[in-house]
This record gives structure tokens, C-alpha cells and sequence, in this order.
């Protein structure tokens, strides 16, 4: 037998919506009848999310009810290894999140720890535990696998596994906080300020906009053609931090998942991790794409290998 | 006052590739290498702190690598930085990120400096955590996704911007030395002068082996990796339906599917 551990994630009094897919994740690594699922939740609201991650699959529930509203890099590192310890875990899954990207590579500091971040599936070929992460900018997928490792820790990609809908009723425990001076403090959140702009969350047809347009003064014929579109313009990334397009109107991870939208045009996007968790959803996604490898097009409906200028001017003249 | 910047040479595909024989690499014929993208931005922000001090404030650029690296680091001192330092042996082929984060720890302890910046990832295996096991090896306080930055040479505090999910960002204050991983964004990247890449090709990198950091080698290189890669392979193209033909015909048919999706 063995214990899976899932480090729920939480901001601001809401859990995160990866804590509920970690849970999914965890159960492909279930092998045995008698493999357990442990989730473990920590801060000083840590009992209010027990309704929420009772869910079928998971076998039990720790909170650490410690002094923390929010997330903290030094006091996550000491609770989750009290957690692994005692829980006595084989495996432990976290979220790929900029808050596990804070520590999780702090609790690798034994030799008999095998470690993988970014994975998109874990399964057991065997006695082998198997990750899958992807390589050289998204190009490859790489199997990975730990031998010899007594305990394995993997954050695992945002948006691949669906969340068990059916509740249950785990047993729930409670484990002591852990004594650890924090290094840091927050001091407050900062909404990102929509400075009068148009909401892409709720447009139904967007034409995004990225790295292929070259040069800040392409982006009025860009801007020129969605309007003759009607759609909405959005951006990756490179361009809104180029201050090209503002900040509100970038698409991805950390900008906005375009929840409503139905076609997604996307002009010069390569179609990084971050960019495709806002937009991948979108029924139908048609990308334009001088590279024909670029990873856009795994996740695209319709596909045109060919120059965004070139596809702009022919739109143009169609258009009239 | 010091701050060492770790950089990172990324491999990039090229357009055609072959995988190795083995089957668990791509062959490095078809490997095509750059600094990383994050590393413009963690130097840049050292470079401002540089210049915005009164006091003299260093520059240092460490990477581990083989030969070939220099181009990048010489790149790093093309835009200003003062010092480079090349640590490799052939012992390290092989080493995984928490490593890379040991070996730059050894580093740090050599160099002695007063705050260090990394990548939040990198663009090739974006593991996005050698920063953060450089931080743990030294012990010292530490933050990812660093969007912004108010720090003065010497300060013992420092005020970061974390990036979030979703557009939201959170104001931390850190206690300093510490190590930050800086995100894209944080600031506008210089380009290096033509007189900066011309004394740049003249600066001496300096070189560093395993030992002479005090690391055995089972401490660096394969055998220290917390994993091991089975295989590598292209993953299945999605259900993309490809348009061909002219430009026009390709527009022509962009607009039918617009026109499909609006109920024309």
C-alpha cells in the first residue's frame, strides 16, 4: 500500500480550482485497493474548504490550521515536509502554480527524491511511476520516470484533469502546525486594473495577436481588421508586456481565460503553455502561423501555415 | 555591493529535427542555442540597480556549460555586466535543475553576493525551479515570479510584485539577500552596444570546475538527477484541419468560417 498526498491550493478564501484536479491526477496513480489519497490543507481557514475537497477518491483530509491567511514560500516548505513525514507519502502531487513555483523545488532536498515539474499525465507502467512533461518549448513530450526513488514529487499542469464531481465523506484529521519564522509578508493584492478597456472575458469572437506581428507599428492594421471583423482584440503575452496592447487585453495564465468566447482567431501565435490555459477551450480556434510546427495548431480547429501579413491584406480586400 | 544574475543558454528546435538514436533526445545537430528569454530580464533589472546606486554595485553573470556557452555570456557583458563565470566539467553533463541549483549555490558561497536573480524558467525544459533550489541550498529567502521589483543596492528589505493567475498580482515584502526569479515583463531589455560587444569579446569568462567548487561528482551530472527520461517523442498533432492554398484562398476560407460562426 501506498499514500498519495495532494497539496490543496487556496487565494483570498477560495479554493483553486487545480486542488480539485490533483485529486483526479491522483487517482491514475492508484494501484492497490488499499492506496490512499490524502489531501492536505493548510492556513488558518483550512477547515472551510472540507466540504468543497470531499470528494469520491479521496480517503482523507488533513488540515493544518496554522496562522496564515495566504500563501507563504517558508511556511508551505516546513508543513508540507511535516506533511510528507507524516503522512508517510510515496507520492505528492502539487499544483504547477506560481505559489508551488515558490517552494516546491525546496522539498527536493534529499537524494531519494525524485521530482518532475509541469506534468501532464502520471500513470504506474509497472512498479515504474511515469510523468510526462513536455520539452524544448513545448516541441517534445518527454516520459520521465524515478528509479530507486523512495518518494516521488510532482507538480502537475493546471487544466488537464477534470474534476470528480461525485462528494464523499473522507475522514478528516488535524495536524499540528509547524514553528517557522516566515521571510516575507504580504502586503496586499493588486487587482489588475482594466484602465476603462474593454472585458475579453465575455467577447464571443476574438482575434488575438502575437509575436509574428514583429513591430508596434503593425498592430494598428491588426487593430483596423478586427474592428472589420467585429471581434475583439486580445494579445499573448510579449505584446502587452512590449506595453503594444494593455495588459487587460492579454490572453492566458496570467492575463484572462476568454470564458466566453466561441471563435478564437489567433494571428502569430505560437501558442506557449501559458498562453493556450486562457483560450483552449474555445470551440473553434483557427491559427495563423508562418511555423508549421508551432504548437498552436495541436489544440486548433482549423489551421493556416502561411504569414499573418499576407492572410491580413487578402482578409482586407475580401472584406472590401 | 554584489549581485549575481544566473543565466541560462536554451536549446530551440529547428525547424526540421531528428531524434537520437536512443530515442530519449533530440540529436544536437539539430539543436539551435540562445540566452534564455528570462535572463534579458533578470540582468536588466541588476543593470538597473547598477546604475540607479550611488555606491559601486557589481555585475556578475554565472552559467553552467559547456564551451559554447561564452557566446551567451558574452552577450551578458556586452550589455554591462562586469564579471562572467563559466562553471563546467564533464562531470556535469547530465545535471537536472535542482543540481544546477546546487552547483550556482556553490557559486554564491564563493562569490558572496548581496542578491541574486534567476529566470523564473526557462524556455527549453522550463522546470522553473533552479532559482528556487539555488535559494534552498543557501538557505536564503526566496520568491518566484518576481513582476516587479522595489529594491535599492544594500536595502535589507525588499518590496516584489508576484505574479498571479488570472491578472492578479500580490505586493510581498522579502527580506533581503534573498533570491528572486524574475518574470518577463518586469522591465524593457536593453540591446547591447556595438562598443559593448566589441569589449565584451575582450573580457576574460572565468572558469570554474566541479572541484574546484568542493562538489564530488556524484553530487553533479546524471547520476545526481532526480529523474531519468525514458523517451522522448513528437507528440500527435491535434485534429487541426489545415487550409492550403493561396493566400487568398486561405482568406477566402478564414472568411466563410467567420461568416459560419456569425449565422451569415
Amino acid at each position: 500500500m501506498k499514500t498519495i498526498l495532494v497539496i490543496a491550493e487556496h487565494r483570498r478564501n477560495e479554493l483553486r480550482p487545480i486542488s480539485l484536479e490533483l485529486i483526479t491526477a491522483a487517482q491514475d496513480l492508484r494501484q492497490g485497493g488499499d492506496d490512499k489519497v490524502v489531501v492536505a490543507i493548510i492556513g488558518n481557514q483550512a477547515e472551510s474548504y472540507i466540504p468543497e475537497l470531499s470528494l469520491q477518491g479521496v480517503d482523507e483530509i488533513v488540515t493544518v490550521k496554522d496562522s496564515t491567511t495566504e500563501f507563504d514560500p517558508d511556511i508551505y516548505e516546513a508543513t508540507v515536509k511535516a506533511l510528507i513525514a507524516s503522512t508517510q507519502a510515496s507520492v505528492v502531487l502539487l499544483p504547477h502554480s506560481i505559489d508551488s513555483l515558490g517552494y516546491a523545488a525546496t522539498l527536493v532536498d534529499n537524494s531519494n527524491y525524485g521530482f518532475a515539474t509541469d506534468v501532464f499525465q502520471v500513470e504506474y507502467d509497472g512498479a515504474d511511476l511515469v510523468a510526462t512533461r513536455a520539452g524544448y518549448n513545448q516541441k517534445v513530450n518527454v516520459e520521465v520516470d524515478f528509479p530507486n526513488k523512495d518518494i516521488v514529487i510532482l507538480t502537475v499542469r493546471p487544466g488537464v484533469y477534470k474534476p470528480i464531481e461525485e462528494s464523499a465523506t473522507p475522514v478528516i484529521t488535524h495536524q499540528q502546525p509547524t514553528s517557522v519564522e516566515s521571510r516575507s509578508k504580504n502586503i496586499q493584492f493588486v487587482e489588475l486594473p482594466s484602465d476603462g478597456d474593454v472585458d475579453i472575458t465575455t467577447s464571443e469572437f476574438m482575434m488575438s495577436i502575437g509575436r509574428g506581428i514583429a513591430d508596434e507599428d503593425n498592430v494598428e492594421q491588426f487593430r483596423e481588421l478586427a474592428e472589420m471583423l467585429e471581434a475583439t482584440l486580445g494579445c499573448s503575452r510579449p505584446i502587452a508586456d512590449a506595453g503594444w496592447l494593455p495588459k487587460s487585453r492579454q490572453v492566458g495564465q496570467s492575463g484572462k481565460v476568454v470564458g466566453a468566447c466561441k471563435l478564437y482567431l489567433a494571428m502569430g501565435i505560437s501558442g506557449s503553455i501559458q498562453h493556450m490555459a486562457g483560450m483552449k477551450h474555445v470551440p473553434t480556434i483557427v491559427a495563423v502561423n508562418t511555423d508549421p510546427n508551432a504548437s498552436i495548431f495541436t489544440i486548433a480547429k482549423y489551421g493556416i501555415v502561411g504569414d499573418i501579413f499576407e492572410i491580413e491584406e487578402e482578409l482586407r480586400d475580401l472584406l472590401g | 555591493m554584489k549581485i549575481l544574475v544566473a543565466v541560462k543558454e536554451v536549446a530551440a528546435l529547428d525547424e526540421d529535427f531528428e531524434l537520437r538514436d536512443d530515442g530519449r533526445d533530440v540529436d544536437e545537430d539539430f539543436l539551435l542555442y540562445d540566452l534564455n528569454e528570462w535572463d534579458d530580464f533578470s540582468l536588466e533589472e541588476a543593470m538597473r540597480i547598477k546604475e540607479e546606486s550611488d555606491s559601486d554595485v557589481e555585475v556578475v553573470v554565472v552559467s553552467i556549460g559547456p564551451d559554447r556557452i561564452e557566446d551567451s555570456l558574452r552577450k551578458c557583458l556586452a550589455k554591462g555586466a562586469d564579471r562572467a563565470i563559466r562553471v563546467w566539467d564533464d562531470s556535469m553533463e547530465g545535471s537536472d535543475s535542482i543540481t544546477i541549483g546546487n552547483v550556482l549555490a556553490a557559486v554564491a558561497k564563493k562569490e558572496q553576493p548581496n542578491m541574486i536573480f534567476a529566470g523564473v524558467q526557462s524556455s527549453d525544459e522550463a522546470n522553473a525551479s533552479t532559482g528556487i533550489s539555488l535559494a534552498n541550498k543557501l538557505g536564503w529567502p526566496h520568491a518566484a515570479v518576481v513582476a516587479g521589483l522595489q529594491y535599492k543596492a544594500n536595502d535589507s528589505k525588499a518590496v516584489i510584485s508576484r505574479e498571479l493567475e488570472g491578472g492578479l498580482s500580490q505586493e510581498v515584502e522579502i527580506i533581503c539577500p534573498s533570491v528572486l526569479t524574475i518574470q518577463l515583463g518586469i522591465n524593457t531589455p536593453r540591446y547591447a552596444s556595438l562598443r559593448g560587444i566589441k569589449q565584451a569579446a575582450k573580457v576574460t569568462i572565468e572558469e570554474l570546475s566541479a572541484s574546484d567548487l568542493g562538489l564530488a561528482e556524484q553530487e553533479v551530472g546524471l547520476s545526481s538527477a532526480k529523474s531519468n527520461v525514458r523517451r522522448m517523442y513528437v507528440p500527435v498533432k491535434g485534429m487541426a484541419e489545415m487550409i492550403e492554398g493561396t493566400p487568398a484562398e486561405k482568406a477566402a476560407k478564414l472568411i466563410d468560417i467567420i461568416k459560419n460562426f456569425k449565422g451569415e
